[in-house]
């Protein structure tokens, strides 16, 4: 996913450099406005048109599934595995520091004391799955491992002056 | 106003002197503070590209702090300086009001400056619940209290001053439906192609900056109680809904302010009228709602919010960039496109400011989608599109405007010190914001103090873009310290 975003980032930009610069190699010459006003309004109609299907395309891939998992559901009675997940500044306390890959891992994220975010990453330093840590609640992470590895537990919100020491270890294993 | 054209107040000379004088205050401050945030940023990204090891994490996340809060508060100073000008030449405003809210803004600054060099607050601009009150020694209840206390203050200010905004367009519109242009969008009076772009823009920021601050307001008292009574806790994610809808209403209201200086000076310097018309007043009223609307893009990690607040912040968040997209951007090129325009530094900036808002909405719209944002939030590809909006968008509107309050005739060539500041900000901009997203693809989290070994080039990297925007900023700086004082009041140009 950071790849595409990227991707779709750079070119979108590119183009739009190209639609500016083909505005302003144009704008020396005088016209008349109404000679040409016309018919780009006209291209206006057309992307205004475009952006509305463009959204709505987005809007059916992007939240159909919906991309979080449910809080409600009680995990424990599906035979996932399961870890409780508590921040602290500026360390992580979780149930076990050890799963298996292709099965689900629930994490059940809270906190001890203020705000803190919980980040999945693997050995190649890649973001794979976060939630936030958050005082009073428990928010339900799902996730499954396709790669064993040595994963690093980060924290994602600002928490204090430690925040950037506040790292964590999973160790992922073949089932 | 159902004239097809507008009447502008009529003010004594001596009451636009003073005004000037004030507006003119507005951008100093602002130029001068951003810059020290800038190079606040650059600091921060040397620290973090091991340049600068005399940085220890705690004075980084105090410069992390005062860069937040003061970007910020100096974006909306500086933009209401821009907003002001143009609105008073439509409806009544009070010159003394202007300057009590400058006043109390500077109040406020000084007591959070206190608060983070002398106390060591370095909670965040975001001051998230329960943070500022639990520091594990690093700072005192004082220094938080100090904080909030100077955020509340700053926010007091700016309501005394839209009180006043409100009073000036209630009393020359009757009310702000009339102000916004409704009755001529739903039929019910003729289309007035004259009706100011300025007034419409004024109501918009108006409405939703109030409920902003108010909403802001609630949550420093709530969070000020808490710091010397913590048996009164209140809801974590209630406060942080409440920190975003302010901190996000706050700065786009910025933007949107600042983006009158658009309206109005494009079609001077292309000798183009920009009209309002029906697809105008439908963009800004829909703005009006979705501004306050989309915030929930900041949540979506926070799982327990309800679904369906995520799902409304992700389609309203892709839905408040197409008014932009299709009516400013698009209507700024349309006036410049065979116009014969006349580029000084103050129009390439005003078009550089369209590029960049639009530009930078593209990784803020993906970054909006949850599918996106699982793995981009917090990361520092957010940093990347703000600073993209910021530095891009937002800055060169307040800089051309300032550059057009210079009052120097548009046919004469822009001096080398402009061209290189002009070529220096905006290229160091683009490749500090490129290099933030790029960061962020590659998952490095942002707010670190010390990054790891596999971050640090990116951050170098960082630190010389941030070497140019200094730079070119320092270049308008000095000149803005040059020329704005001794400038004299600008006449418009003709408009056909």
């Amino acid at each position: 996913m950071q790849s595409a975003a990227w991707y779709i980032t750079l070119i979108s930009v590119i183009s739009l450099i190209g639609v500016f610069y083909f505005v302003i190699s144009n704008s020396k010459v005088k016209e008349e406005y109404s000679s040409f006003s016309k018919a780009w309004y006209g291209v206006r109609g057309k992307w205004f048109i475009f952006l509305i299907i463009l959204w709505v395309t987005l809007l059916i891939i992007t939240l159909k599934p919906f991309p979080l998992p449910s809080q409600t559901e009680n995990y424990s009675d599906k035979g996932d595995q399961i870890i409780d997940v508590s921040g602290h500044q500026w360390y992580w306390v979780m149930s076990s520091d050890t799963v298996v890959i292709d099965k689900p891992v629930v994490f059940q994220v809270t906190t001890g004391d203020v705000n803190h975010g919980f980040g999945v990453y693997n050995e190649k330093l890649e973001l794979v799955a976060q939630v936030q840590a958050m005082p009073g609640y428990t928010n339900k992470l799902v996730y499954t491992f396709t790669q064993p590895g040595k994963y690093r537990i980060l924290c994602l919100e600002y928490c204090g002056v430690a925040h950037h020491g506040m790292i964590g270890e999973l160790n992922v294993k073949e089932s | 106003m159902s004239k097809a054209t507008v009447d502008k107040i009529h003010y004594s000379d001596a009451e636009n002197r003073g005004a000037l004088i004030a507006v003119k205050a507005h951008l100093i401050t602002g130029f001068l503070v951003f810059l020290l945030m800038m190079l606040g940023g650059a600091v921060m990204r040397a620290a973090q590209g091991a340049l600068m090891p005399s940085v220890g994490a705690d004075l980084f996340y105090q410069i992390m702090t005062v860069h937040g809060v003061g970007v910020v508060g100096t974006s909306a100073i500086a933009s209401t300086g821009i907003l002001w000008y143009f609105l008073r030449q439509y409806v009544q405003l009070s010159t003394k009001i202007f300057w009590l809210n400058f006043f109390i803004f500077l109040t406020g600054v000084v007591i959070i400056l206190g608060s983070i060099f002398l106390g060591g607050y370095a909670g965040a601009w975001t001051f998230l619940y329960p943070l500022p009150g639990i520091s594990l020694g690093v700072w005192s209840t004082g220094a938080a209290a100090g904080f909030l206390i100077g955020l509340l203050l700053i926010g007091t200010g700016f309501l005394i001053l839209y009180l006043d905004w409100g009073r000036a367009i209630l009393s020359r519109y009757g009310s702000f439906g009339q102000a916004l242009g409704l009755p001529q969008l739903f039929g019910k009076e003729p289309l007035n192609p004259y009706h100011p772009t300025t007034v419409v823009v004024g109501t918009m920021v108006l409405i939703v900056d109030f409920l902003g601050i108010a909403a802001g307001a609630v949550a420093l008292v709530i969070m000020l109680i808490n710091l010397y009574n913590p048996e009164f806790k209140p809801d974590a994610l209630l406060v942080k809904n409440l920190i975003y809808f302010f901190g996000h209403v706050i700065i786009n209201a910025a933007m949107y302010a600042s983006v009158s200086a658009v309206y109005e000076l494009l079609p001077q310097y292309t000798g183009r009228p920009y009209k309002t018309s029906k697809v105008f007043y439908a963009a800004w009223f829909a703005i009006v709602f979705m501004v306050m609307a989309v915030y929930p893009h900041h949540l979506y990690m926070d799982f327990p919010l309800p679904k369906w607040i995520m799902i409304v912040g992700q389609v309203l968040s892709y839905g408040s960039g197409i008014p932009l997209m299709v009516v400013t951007g698009y209507g700024a090129l349309m006036l410049v496109y065979r116009s014969g325009i006349q580029w000084n530094t103050s129009a390439k900036l005003l078009i550089l400011s369209m590029f960049g808002w639009a530009a930078g909405g593209i990784p803020a719209v993906l970054d909006s989608m949850i599918t996106f944002n699982k793995v981009l939030h917090n990361t520092l590809w957010v940093p990347g599109h703000f600073h993209f909006y910021l530095l891009l968008g937002l800055l060169p509107m307040i800089l051309g405007f300032t550059l057009y309050l210079f009052n120097i005739p548009q046919e004469k060539e822009p001096p080398l010190v402009e061209k290189l500041g002009f070529y220096s900000y905006a290229g160091g901009a683009l490749l500090l914001s490129l290099v933030f997203l790029n960061s962020g693809s590659n998952g490095i989290p942002r707010r670190w103090a010390v990054h790891l070994d596999e971050w640090i080039p990116y951050a170098q990297l960082g630190a010389v873009a941030a070497v140019l925007v200094v730079f070119g900023f320092l270049l308008f700086t000095v000149r803005v310290l040059i020329v704005l004082p001794k400038a004299a009041e600008p006449v418009p140009a003709a408009v056909h």
